[in-house]
């Protein structure tokens, strides 16, 4: 289209680019974003410097762009989630996809169809993209494997939350300006955590420092076989650390079965203040939400200064838009 | 009628026969194994020529395997289940109970004896419910269902329940010398669990069984056949664990046994992630372990402390198995793999010898089932396995005699396969792609 | 490799433009300058030094990515997207002249689709264009206000702006499109 189109990948290297953490690339392998395994460190930067381009999008007065006129994206969402709907929606809607949403409530799953069948139907009215949410590990890979369009994974299971992964990453980047050599404590119910899988295998590619930190019976087996150091002492885990994710304790089905009692997880592995005082100065304070405070967070640190809990509602659309850009289609050969 | 079986190496480790024999089979039976029998004489003399490479073995025993009739027919039936049995060179299975209803009583055991019976393809022995409906409650009638044809007793799907109930099985059983196979689980440990608890479940974000569900139980039933002085016999053993207990039960001299279907020995965890992930294919229970569990199971069958090899052949219709990993049912059909599996993954690797592999396959399971069979001995039935160890094979799902296509091994290409299936004489599958020569 | 253009003859060329700019608006009072990326953005703030040396006063200056405008995007099922990159423009340009500065002019789609992202910006009362070289072939009807240099060209030929800031040198040049067979 440009007249110099054809110098202009190598110029762009060159041409003082937002940060970024390696050698780039300008295209994802895939037709899906299925978790963050699939992703190497390059496709990782690609994600996050697009993202960066869709953040200013949101400053606008008019928050929208053309670019995706015409195509369809359904959000496919078999798992309540207003987070993550929401969030996906607006990225939709800020590049002008047209989108629908298709909830379990009001989905013939209830009827007892299978998720097969429902992407079968969903597949006959051409969608580009299928968001999907899904409370079965591998629901995405499946999904992926019987449908033409491109799937995101939106969350299945305790598996991947890719997305999650990819904000918390942009979150990281625009505060500290990389993620190498960042020390970075994810803190939680690590056993049931798709936010957890996901965020490892993201930060250890682009060479952050992780600990995990949880109760024993949280852990799971062969977690440091991924790259990170792990510990029950959250005090060690916060030490010097630049970073500190807290991962959610799903209530209904934790008190008892794993530990004691939310009253002895709060002591033991709560995020306190005198807690957060061990950390850099600078640290950062994150978390995937909905918070329960009082059980993984107190509310001083949730609400403190080091809270960038905001922040990540906000760049998870940026992130979201760039991966329905990057997944969306191709330019004319 | 008189069959010869003409040519070929005769392995049948009961009799430590193996070499160049020709084997004649009258009225059903084994008449005589030797070396160069006169094909002249009499001229109602079928003579069969062993295609050369060909090896004559008794007939291969699948001590566990889910047909699925009464109750399941959309999966299996005993008919279909029959046929993929002899197609796969089995000459015999044992079919578990959990059906529905569940073989808990001589009505079931006779339908299913009687189904096979029209069918008539490879002997089908009904094994036993321990349990009434398999609940580990109350002791089915066990003499009752001995005497309608029950050759063994499991709860299997399920492990049997309690201590207690198995202390009471293993001694009751002894007075009818019927085994007690136990689907060796801690239901607690176990839970919901979908894949082995390791690096693998963790990555995939599946819930993990561990190792030590099984162990426990191995160990649990050892100990109790140590102090019944009843047959226990673990079925589809699958972590090192137990074999360690096994080996331990053995050396102790207590009747312990145990089997290990192909899949155990061959794949591993790693196969959930890829070639295809989350393949349901790769679902079964017990799931597949990590690989120095996998290696535990070769090393077994090669020193002996694994008895047997069965399938756990378990059909599964592609619409339940075409489902998110989490709903998808344990299982997968093996009857129409294992040999070939087992000819390519053992013995084209020199990893055990032939003879080894028709003790595993034939001799043993036969022995602890207290069926006829298992050698060429003159007198008894003449179920033969041929097998052409050279015969390059592709596993082709689409072409199982079973009902059901689920297999994690469609498309693999192999060495080795089935060459002919004889039942009381008589050819029940021939494979055309092994060139038999006609008089 | 012709080279049609030198360092010192492009300085010349945006001075001059430069002067045009400042002659046709009757100064820069309310005038905003947008870079087209990559190379509109380098020229747009050597047109801005250049006003400024004129006229002593700094007229905003911003980039424009226009990605996500492009006429040609999404439209196959699969295969490689452009890179975003991205658009700074923190003024506003409601009411403002807005001078929109690219390298070359050649079919207009590129200029078309930085008309559609300003006015997602505000209401420019005028947009005025601006490039180094135009190079014919236009597909769309748009025109520029600014030419650096007029060069008749085929289709067979691209034309390169090599500017300082990222090629190293300055330099107009032509070169042949090496066929693939």
């Amino acid at each position: 289209m440009k007249a110099t189109s054809a110098t202009a990948t190598a110029a762009r290297s060159r041409a003082g680019g937002p940060p970024s953490d390696g050698p780039k690339t300008t295209r994802l392998r895939g037709k899906d974003l299925l978790g963050i395994s699939q992703l190497s460190p390059e496709e990782i930067v690609l994600i996050l410097d697009t993202a960066d381009a869709m953040k200013e999008i949101g400053a606008r007065p008019i928050k929208k762009v053309p670019t995706l006129r015409g195509k369809t994206v359904v959000n496919l969402f078999f798992e309540p989630s207003t987070r993550t709907r929401t969030s996906f929606e607006i990225a939709e809607k800020r590049l002008s996809a047209d989108t629908l949403n298709i909830a379990s409530a009001t989905s013939s799953v209830v009827k007892g169809e299978t998720l097969a069948d429902t992407a079968l139907n969903i597949m006959a009215m051409a969608p580009d993209l299928i968001v999907l949410r899904h409370a079965a590990s591998g629901a995405a890979d499946f999904l992926a494997r019987i449908c033409r369009a491109g799937i995101i994974n939106a969350g299945d299971g305790a598996h991947e939350h890719p997305t999650q992964a990819l904000l918390d990453a942009f979150t990281i980047r625009e505060h500290k300006g990389g993620l190498s050599r960042l020390k970075v404590a994810i803190v939680g119910d690590l056993l049931h955590s798709r936010v957890l899988r996901s965020n490892v295998q993201l930060l250890t590619k682009l060479g952050a420092d992780v600990w995990v930190c949880g109760p024993p019976t949280m852990m799971p087996p062969g977690i440091e076989r991924l790259g990170v150091t792990k510990t029950t002492s959250i005090d060690a885990a916060v030490e010097g650390a630049d970073v500190i994710m807290m991962l959610r304790i799903q209530l209904e089905r934790m008190e008892g079965a794993f530990f004691p009692s939310f009253r002895e997880y709060f002591a033991v592995f709560g995020l306190t203040p005198d807690r957060v005082a061990r950390a850099q100065p600078d640290v950062i304070i994150m978390h995937p939400g909905p918070m329960n405070r009082g059980v993984e967070i107190a509310s001083e640190v949730a609400d403190g200064p080091y809270s960038v809990i905001l922040e990540q509602v906000t760049n998870g659309v940026a992130v979201r838009m760039a991966v329905l850009y990057l997944l969306a289609g191709g330019i004319e050969a | 009628m008189r069959r010869l079986l003409k040519g070929g190496r005769v392995i049948d480790p009961a009799q430590a026969l193996d070499g160049a024999f020709d084997v004649l089979i009258e009225d059903g039976r084994i008449a005589q194994v030797a070396r160069d029998l006169p094909v002249n004489g009499r001229s109602d003399l079928e003579v069969i020529d062993v295609p050369a490479g060909c090896v004559v073995a008794p007939g291969f025993v699948d001590m566990h395997v889910h047909l699925r009739e009464p109750g399941f027919e959309h999966k299996e039936t005993i008919a279909t289940g029959a046929a993929a049995a002899v197609g796969g060179g089995f000459t015999a299975v044992a079919c578990m109970p959990n059906t529905n209803p569940i073989n808990d009583n001589a009505t079931v055991t006779k339908f299913i004896i009687e189904k096979a019976a029209q069918a008539n393809l490879a002997r089908v022995y009904p094994i036993a419910a321990v349990s009434i409906e398999s609940r580990g409650e109350q002791l089915s009638e066990i003499g009752e269902l001995r005497a309608a044809g029950c050759v063994a007793l499991s709860d299997d799907g399920r492990p049997v329940a309690t201590a207690q109930l198995m202390r009471r099985a293993l001694e009751y059983a002894t007075m009818f010398g019927m085994p007690v196979i136990d689907h060796c689980e801690d239901r607690s440990l176990a839970g919901d669990g979908v894949a082995h608890e390791g690096y693998q479940a963790s990555l995939l974000g599946l819930r993990g069984i561990p190792a030590a569900a099984e162990e426990i139980m191995v160990e649990r039933d050892v100990v109790l056949a140590g102090l019944t002085g009843g047959a226990f016999h673990v079925a589809h053993m699958s972590v090192r664990g137990s074999l360690r207990a096994v080996r331990d039960g053995k050396a102790r001299g207590i009747t312990v046994t145990c089997e290990v279907a192909p899949h155990h020995f061959i794949l591993d965890d790693e196969r959930l992630a890829s070639p295809v992930s989350y393949d349901t294919n790769c679902k079964m229970n017990p799931p597949l372990r990590e690989a120095a569990d996998r290696d535990a199971m070769l090393q077994g069958l090669r020193d002996g402390s694994i008895d047997a090899i069965a399938t756990d052949h378990a059909p599964h219709h592609y619409d339940e198995k075409k489902v998110e990993f989490d709903r998808a049912p344990f299982g997968i059909v093996g009857l129409e793999t294992a040999v070939s599996l087992c000819l390519d993954r053992l013995v084209r690797t020199g990893f055990i010898s032939l003879k080894r592999l028709v003790e595993l396959l034939s001799t043993n399971p036969a022995r602890i089932l207290g069926v006829p069979g298992g050698s060429l001995t003159p007198g008894g039935p003449a179920d033969i396995t041929i097998i052409a160890p050279h015969l390059p094979v592709t596993i082709d799902a689409a072409r199982f005699r079973s009902r059901s296509r689920n297999t994690p091994f469609d498309g693999w290409r192999l060495m080795g396969g089935v060459a002919a299936t004889i039942v009381g004489g008589a050819t029940k599958f021939r494979n055309p792609q092994v060139a038999w020569s006609t008089r | 490799m012709p080279v049609v253009m030198d360092a010192d003859r492009m300085a010349r060329t945006l001075v001059r433009i430069a002067h045009e700019v400042v002659e046709r608006n009757r100064g820069v009072d309310d005038l905003t300058i947008v870079g087209i990326r990559t190379r509109g953005v380098p020229i747009a703030r050597r047109i801005a030094r250049n006003l400024f040396e004129i006229t002593s006063e700094q007229a905003p200056t911003g980039a424009l990515d226009i990605t996500l405008y492009r006429d040609d995007l999404m439209r196959h099922a699969v295969g490689p997207q452009p890179v975003v990159r991205r658009t700074e423009i923190p003024f506003s340009i409601d009411g403002k002249k807005v001078l929109l500065v690219d390298d070359v002019l050649y079919t207009g789609r590129t200029v078309r689709a930085a008309l559609d992202a300003l006015i997602d910006f505000g209401r420019p009362s005028i947009i005025q264009l601006l490039v180094v070289v135009d190079r014919g072939h236009r597909e769309l009807p748009i025109r520029a206000d600014y030419v650096g240099k007029n060069l008749p060209t085929s289709t067979r030929e691209t034309v390169h702006v090599r500017l300082q800031e990222i090629d190293g040198r300055d330099e107009v040049a032509i070169e042949q499109i090496e066929e693939v067979t």
